[in-house]
């Protein structure tokens, strides 16, 4: 897609889990970049290691997972072996994180106003009056109406939207070049959620903030994502622009997800089914890890494992790789 | 209605949130009486599908357990088979009560909760055959346990097993199979699909349709999903703030949404389709139910809302396929 240097590069990631059975690998080798201003959109089902891979960007994962292997840059720094005390500086700095749900992301006890300034003063070097005015621009710029009277508000006295505007602009505070977003709209209603969708394109838009966006709804993908990558069982099966792992997917694990997709346009008598569900980390299949589900195995689909290589528009992960996309309609 | 298998006239529910005795004598501050439904009018047919959308805290779910008779309408009546089952006129005592809902069971939201995890499956499947006929012997049990859990798609011989040893949509057809025992005529769902992913969420809403064709079930299908609805429901309602706005059959509704809220609504859903299209953001939220607007409870966030709106309730009304709750519809400015 866009040719400018990657403003973040992770490369071979390996998140591993060690256990009293051995150790689990829950992301193997994990690569992919995000240009400035642009939106990575990161799916796949519960488990597939999505999630994972977002935390360990913002080096948050909980111990004793680790990153086991791999590197992951950020404008040519390399970061997965920063110390804490770094890492720590670099969130929120350069990294903001919005979570799933607003009301843990904020501190009850304390208005918005103060933890607004806080994270400010920690990046910045403003004063606390200065620090104020900031919170309050930030706050009118994720659209929260009297910014100015809001600000003085606790957590409790904002709506579940607004919540998410807040935790936005608490990690929009030092004006950061990433944004790593996971289910960011899930826990939201439909017409909030198309809020929060309209407000981070603003940004990836105006600002040239990079946003990874990690999600299991694809409808949220296809609206804001530029670029997506599918993942199944710890590892990216398909990647490429939006409308064509939508519309001309070609990994079968993809083609039958966007199948089992009800859509409000279209009458479907059956939805696509994939029967069966994600591996357990435990039980992750030999070869292909999809083999097992997919209908168009081959016998060496159990055998060998496919790398991703370039399938048309795409990137997929397949021995026997869908010609075009059944079950979908072309635009 | 008199074909209808399930009719709710002007049913409502109202929760009292107020705060303490004593508190409110101490500050003066009158009762809070929370709105929860606010008269609904429902019928559902033999082997109907009526879907129920609408956002948090628009009353869906307390419908759903109005149906069901876990919460006591507050006005209105429920008649299920032209039976009444709640209301002024229903049949006291709980063995009545019991006798009426044999034909209806439901299915909840989170298999990981609604599944006691120290039973067995057979024993969970077959409680609802138990609690109903308590003389059934245990090789009879065992029959039908087996015959159930086959229905849904699972082995007979799962049954020894426990709720723990299975994945959310193996639970999810679990619950399933455990309404089914009483061969229920309807069953209501409450977000049935929302805890699963989406490759599940297709293979139990597959199994939903196959179920309905084979058994006749009707389903009131209750879900924020308007996709999902779109996919399963044979007429949809649409509930804003303890009301129905707009109830049609579901290819009117998403073909020609005449209330604003829904069209508000069908805006907002992210779909497929949608790549690359700018997004019209929607403006507000959903007030406030404790204290909601007067008038017409949209009109704050509607385009259309004019001083009747402002003053006046509108009530749903026929507009073609569809009934629609909109003074401007009714006025033809819409």
């Amino acid at each position: 897609m866009t040719q400018t240097t990657p403003l973040l590069d992770v490369r071979g990631l390996r998140v591993e889990f060690p256990t009293r059975r051995g150790t689990l690998t829950a992301v193997h080798d994990v690569s992919f970049a995000i240009a400035p201003g642009e939106v990575l959109g990161v799916v796949g089902e519960s488990g597939a290691g999505k999630s994972l891979t977002g935390a360990a960007i913002i080096g948050l994962i909980d111990p004793p997972g680790r990153i086991a292997a791999g590197e992951i840059h950020l404008a040519g720094r390399r970061i997965d072996n920063l110390p804490d005390e770094a890492m720590r500086k670099l969130r929120g700095r350069e990294i903001g994180a919005v979570f799933q749900d607003p009301l843990t992301s904020l501190n009850p006890l304390y208005t918005i106003g103060r933890q607004l300034t806080e994270t400010i003063r920690t990046h910045l070097p403003l004063s606390e009056s200065a620090a104020r005015a900031r919170a309050v621009e930030l706050l009118d710029e994720v659209g929260i109406p009297a910014a100015g009277r809001r600000v003085d508000h606790y957590p409790h006295q904002f709506s579940g939207g607004m919540r998410q505007r807040v935790v936005i602009a608490l990690a929009l505070a030092a004006k950061p070049r990433l944004i790593v977003a996971d289910e960011p709209t899930t826990a939201l209603d439909v017409s909030i959620q198309s809020q929060i969708i309209a407000l981070l394109q603003g940004l990836a838009r105006e600002h040239g903030t990079a946003i990874m966006l990690v999600t299991h709804d694809m409808g949220v993908i296809a609206e804001m994502a530029d670029r997506v990558a599918v993942m199944y069982a710890g590892r990216i099966v398909e990647i490429g622009p939006v409308a064509d792992v939508v519309h001309r997917a070609r990994h079968p694990y993809t083609v039958g997800l966007m199948g089992s997709i009800p859509s409000i346009v279209e009458d479907r008598e059956r939805l696509a089914q994939i029967d069966g569900a994600m591996p357990r980390l435990t039980a992750i299949p030999s070869g292909c890890a999809f083999h097992p589900r997919c209908p168009r195995r081959l016998p060496r689909c159990a055998e060998a494992r496919p790398e991703l290589s370039p399938q048309g528009a795409t990137r997929a992960a397949c021995w026997n790789p869908a010609a075009a996309a059944p079950g979908v309609t072309a635009p | 209605m008199t074909a209808a298998l399930l009719d709710l006239s002007d049913v409502a529910r109202y929760f009292d949130v107020s705060p303490p005795w004593l508190t409110r004598t101490l500050e003066r501050r009158p009762r809070t009486i929370l709105k929860a439904v606010d008269g609904v009018d429902l019928a559902l047919a033999r082997g109907e599908t009526l879907g129920l959308v609408g956002e948090s805290g628009c009353g869906k779910s307390t419908v759903a357990r109005l149906i069901v008779g876990l919460h006591a309408p507050t006005r209105g009546t429920i008649r299920y088979q032209g039976q009444v089952l709640s209301g002024p006129a229903a049949p006291p005592g709980a063995r009545a009560q019991r006798r009426l809902r044999r034909g209806m069971q439901m299915i909840f939201q989170d298999p990981y909760a609604s599944l006691n995890p120290r039973w067995r499956v057979r024993d969970i499947v077959v409680e609802p055959i138990r609690a109903e006929a308590p003389g059934t012997g245990g090789a009879d049990l065992d029959r039908r346990a087996a015959a159930l859990l086959e229905q849904v798609g699972l082995a007979g011989a799962d049954g020894v097993k426990y709720p723990h040893q299975f994945s959310g949509g193996q639970r999810q057809r679990i619950s399933i199979a455990r309404a089914l025992s009483t061969e229920p005529q309807l069953l209501v769902c409450d977000e049935p699909t929302s805890a699963l992913d989406v490759s599940v969420q297709a293979q139990v809403l597959n199994l939903m349709r196959d179920l309905q064709r084979r058994l006749g079930l009707a389903y009131v299908f209750i879900s924020h999903n308007l996709a999902v609805v779109h996919h399963i429901a044979d007429r949809v309602g649409v509930m804003y703030l303890g009301r129905i706005v707009e109830l049609a059959p579901a290819r009117t509704l998403f073909g020609v949404p005449r209330h604003p809220y829904t069209r508000m609504l069908l805006d907002a859903v992210p779909d497929l389709e949608m790549t690359g299209k700018a997004r019209v953001a929607v403006a507000g939220e959903v007030p406030n139910p404790l204290d909601p607007p007067a008038g017409c409870a949209f009109h704050p966030r509607c385009p259309h809302a004019n001083e009747r709106c402002r003053r006046e309730r509108p009530v749903l009304r026929d507009a073609g396929a569809a009934a629609v709750a909109c003074h401007a519809v009714e006025e033809g400015r819409l």
